[in-house]
């Protein structure tokens, strides 16, 4: 039998602010223990949650960039369960009324067709802490540092197929997070993770089979792993004559499987109601067009300038626009007076495989734009060949230093002067007979072995084009 | 001085003119606390050290000239009010023995207003009950009649004052809390508009219901420590950012012309015959002023208390979730594992009358009950605020009983929790609603306080207080005191 699989995504996407969504305390990542959890925080008997108004601007850029519906009067509910992370004993979520209502965006498919995935919503909530096992013996330690960091959840519809579409999906969603700067996205940290719905059901059906959940994977690689566990899993099931039951499943990285955490009877029931401390956040049109009119260029749009503005290939742009920091870095190249197109060869070549061989973020680059314009500029005017350029890249990244003051160092300047190659290509001609009578003979593969001696000659500093053009004439006799 | 209890403007003026000092004042009030407390239970916890040290900020402040109107001037607050450093248990075991790190915003403005704070009264636990009875430190007696309640929640706040241990003290109202305790001791109780006081540090009840305000013997009073405690917090959302007006500056408007709307259904086969004449002779007072009476309706007050009971404890058992073990407060010695740590942690420190609101409250959120429950009360609740919002169209202020009896006997009503809260059936309107309401002494009925309430729209505190002080100007109800303390006068020979 053939199966179709049907998954949706809830995204848990921290929110850049400064401080948290109810109180003043700092959202900092990795401080000690509970030293950012102000009284708010703990749930102190007494206190009250003033919502942080940055979160409210977030979530609507957020709203505007995946077209959806945003929410005119939003309604922050109460979600009761007891946790010993969850202070207050219930999370302040929105429930019934979420600031972004129904939305959509494109993601691409490896075929390279396009699909449309429906946002169905996103809310406004606070994080719980953490209960920490380790270094701990018959006790749970509590840091409630993360109680009460401002998330964004994104649920999506269940419009996808695949676990590569629903990675793509994720990692569409990071990227416009990114784009707006309303989330740093950085999975290590927990800043961007996500929860899966997964079901199957016979082609064809109309009916869907019943979903598992799988909490909490915080890599695009755990998702497509852990969703592709849980479609064979499903599968093998059914068909080995068993049913699939409605439940909660944890991914377990290190065995690559899928745990059962609990089943929906033993799920709670959280009732949730309006939380009485807070007041409905009302957004008027407005403050929506205010919104709207800073909204920053998103990933189409500037892939469409990319594509029409400096004559990149589709992949090229693609890759550019994928990570906002990327493509700024690109543009700050150009802005710099770079060829666009050797630019986007640079930063998608050179920079992106130093970046990843150290481990860094463009945004930590140890070569800046301006250096690596600065290095472009001297190909294009043919101070250096390509082939130079990539040393003097090299000794910019792990000396630091700008081009030109690296090929003066190391004298590197490409030799035009047509005196001093035409000496080194005599000279080629004449210590490779052999060879010339083969070219002459119609072997022009042999070109390149000329080319490749009188650069070897002039230790790679010849112009490569005047080379070919001098050989050709003086080899054809 | 007379042998009548001194206003705060006499008091003021006394201090500010050297006849007496906050220190004196407050030592007064600490030894009437130790002499007479132990017979009505009062307080939870007396603060003599830190009373002292205000006292004495305050008389410095006097003698530099920078003295306000409340400057050196002792009260107590209700045990439901974070102070810092000092104890606030919410008259729970829970709490017994939290004492919080921060001062609640009512504390704060008091503070600031130069009120000595003695220490923190008695109450019915978590602010849940109408007789004080449920409170952990044991049920506050009243100064009328000790084998009787002085009501609650704010049971202690309201006997400390009327016993003469303090000049006033604060109280919420959630229900009822403030106005029928009051009502039950002779006091004037002022509950403000919803959002008038902020309720940052106020340990919640019911959230949407809670309002802090005032217990004094006069409106007057009233007016002076209302001005100091309201005002915009930005520290509680729901908290109103308006203006707070000059109260006392109208008390002394005429009452010419004015409407005054009774409502029908407050006279009901339920309302006690002596309470009933008290109240229509004060109503009369009022026509000498030049106001007229008139009948209103408010059609769905019969169903203010089922759905009080439905959306207090709602609020309860979520806001009560925090009481866990974990952080703060009471935590079990038995605890195997998380689970029992929770349920052994709550079941030995709730009272039953609070787990009985939690249960109620679960239960009318849970699924597949939140709409017949939860839902259809806040349908009501909003017919109810419509039916007082169009009487406000024709009267200025709204009057009954606040209370259907005088104070009944300790134990009495304990085992019956619907007879309980049917003690309430007059006040909660004014909650669900969120508007402004008073309760100030109007008589008696066999030999104890009967209260008038009087309710008007939102943030008509002034015109409640304007109305309350003619009658006590034109009257002596809020004079009386309990014939058994016939209190030694604060600042004056006994």
């Amino acid at each position: 039998m053939s199966w179709e699989v049907v998954i949706g995504l809830e995204i848990h996407c921290q929110l850049a602010t400064k401080s948290k969504i109810f109180s003043g305390a700092s959202t900092a990542f990795g401080a000690e223990p509970n030293t950012q959890a102000c009284l708010v925080d703990l749930g102190y008997p007494g206190v009250l949650p003033v919502l942080n108004k940055d979160v409210v601007s977030m979530a609507v850029k957020f709203g505007l960039a995946v077209d959806a519906e945003i929410t005119r009067r939003s309604v922050f509910a109460r979600k009761n369960y007891f946790y010993p992370d969850l202070p207050k004993g219930y999370q302040i979520s929105q429930f019934e009324l979420p600031i972004v209502g129904p939305g959509h965006l494109k993601i691409r498919l490896d075929d390279g067709t396009e699909k449309t995935v429906g946002v169905t919503r996103a809310h406004l909530e606070e994080d719980a802490g953490k209960s920490l096992h380790e270094n701990f013996t018959d006790r749970t330690g509590i840091d409630l540092n993360r109680a009460g960091t401002p998330l964004l959840e994104i649920v999506s519809d269940p419009d996808m197929r695949s676990a590569q579409e629903a990675v793509a999906y994720m990692r569409k969603i990071h990227q416009i997070v990114r784009y707006l700067g309303i989330s740093d996205g950085n999975m290590q940290e927990g800043s961007f993770r996500c929860d899966a719905n997964v079901s199957v059901r016979p082609l064809g059906q109309e009916e869907l089979g019943t979903r598992t959940e799988l909490k909490n994977i915080n890599s695009f690689r755990f998702v497509e792993k852990a969703i592709n566990f849980e479609i064979e899993r499903q599968i093998d099931l059914i068909e080995d004559g068993g049913k699939v039951v409605q439940e909660t499943r944890l991914y377990d990285p290190d065995n690559d499987e899928t745990r059962s955490m609990r089943s929906k009877e033993e799920a709670n029931d959280y009732r949730y109601f309006p939380d009485p401390d807070l007041l409905p956040v009302v957004i008027d049109d407005d403050y929506i067009d205010a919104i709207r009119a800073g909204l920053p260029e998103l990933p189409e749009a500037k892939g469409e300038r990319f594509a029409a503005n400096f004559g990149l290939k589709p992949v090229q742009v693609e890759s550019l626009v994928g990570d906002v920091d990327l493509a700024d870095y690109f543009e700050a190249v150009v802005g710099d007076g770079a060829d666009p197109r050797q630019a986007a060869n640079y930063v998608l070549g050179d920079l992106t495989g130093a970046l990843n061989k150290d481990s860094l973020d463009v945004s930590d680059s140890k070569v800046s734009p301006g250096q690596l314009a600065g290095l472009i500029k001297r190909i294009m005017d043919n101070t250096i060949s390509g082939k130079i350029a990539k040393d003097v890249f090299d000794a910019m990244w792990n000396e630091g230093g700008d081009a030109d003051a690296i090929i003066d160092a190391k004298g590197l300047k490409q030799i035009t002067d047509t005196g001093a190659i035409e000496a080194a290509v005599d000279q080629v001609i004449a210590d490779n007979p052999g060879q010339v009578e083969e070219f002459r003979g119609g072997k022009e593969k042999v070109l390149g072995f000329f080319v490749g001696q009188v650069m070897k000659a002039t230790q790679g500093k010849a112009n490569p084009g005047q080379v070919n053009q001098m050989l050709r004439e003086k080899l054809k006799g | 001085m007379t042998n009548k209890t001194p206003d705060f403007a006499e008091l003021s003026r006394a201090l500010k003119a050297g006849e007496v000092s906050s220190r004196e004042l407050t030592e007064d009030c600490l030894q009437r606390i130790e002499k007479t407390d132990p017979q009505i239970n009062a307080f939870i916890s007396v603060t003599p050290e830190l009373a002292l040290e205000a006292a004495d900020a305050a008389d410095k402040k006097i003698a530099e000239g920078s003295a306000g109107p409340l400057t050196g001037i002792p009260m107590a607050h209700k045990d439901i009010f974070c102070a810092e450093g000092t104890r606030t248990t919410v008259g729970s075991k829970m709490l017994e023995n939290f004492v919080s790190p921060y001062d609640s915003t009512v504390v704060r403005n008091l503070k600031d207003a130069g009120m000595v704070c003695v220490g923190k009264t008695n109450m019915d636990e978590f602010a849940m009950g109408s007789s004080n009875e449920t409170s952990y430190f044991g049920a506050v007696k009243n100064p009328w009649d000790t084998e009787r309640s002085p009501g609650g929640s704010s049971g202690g706040s309201a006997a400390a004052v009327a016993a003469g241990l303090v000049p006033a003290t604060t109280g919420t109202d959630t229900g009822g809390s403030i106005r029928q305790p009051a009502a039950l001791t002779g006091l004037t109780g002022l509950k403000p508009t919803y959002g008038r006081v902020s309720r940052y540090g106020m340990v919640a009840f019911a959230s949407s219901l809670d309002q802090a305000g005032t217990f004094t013997r006069s409106a007057a009073d009233a007016a002076l420590m209302i001005e100091a405690m309201a005002g915009f917090d930005e520290r509680d959302s729901t908290c109103a950012e308006v203006a707070v007006p000059d109260y006392s500056a109208t008390l002394n408007d005429s009452l010419q012309g004015k409407t005054i709307g009774v409502p029908k259904e407050f006279f009901d086969e339920g309302l006690d015959a002596e309470s009933r004449e008290a109240i229509e002779t004060a109503l009369k007072q009022f026509e000498d002023f030049g106001a007229s009476v008139r009948e209103v309706t408010l059609p769905n007050l019969g169903m203010s208390v089922p759905v009080y009971y439905i959306v207090a404890p709602a609020e309860c058992s979520s806001n009560l979730s925090r009481f866990d073990g974990v952080r703060f407060g009471y935590r079990t010695e038995q605890s195997g594992d998380l689970a029992e740590m929770y349920t052994n942690t709550r079941s030995e420190a709730f009272g039953d009358e609070v787990k009985r609101r939690i249960m109620t409250g679960a239960y009318v959120l849970s699924a597949g009950y939140y709409d017949a429950y939860y839902l259809q009360a806040q349908k009501v609740r909003q017919l109810i605020s419509d039916d007082l919002a169009k009487c406000f169209e024709d009267v200025d202020v709204i009057m009954g009983p606040t209370t259907p009896t005088p104070a009944f006997k300790i134990g009495e009503k304990v085992d019956d929790p619907v007879q309980m809260y049917l003690n309430d059936i007059y006040t909660i309107a004014a909650n669900l609603a969120g508007l402004p309401a008073a309760s100030i002494p109007c008589g008696l009925s066999q030999g104890l306080p009967v209260g008038l309430q009087l309710i008007g729209p939102q943030f008509a505190e002034g015109r409640l207080l304007n109305f309350a002080h003619q009658y006590q100007q034109a009257t002596d109800w809020h004079s009386q005191t309990p014939p058994l303390f016939d209190p030694t006068r604060v600042g004056g020979a006994s």
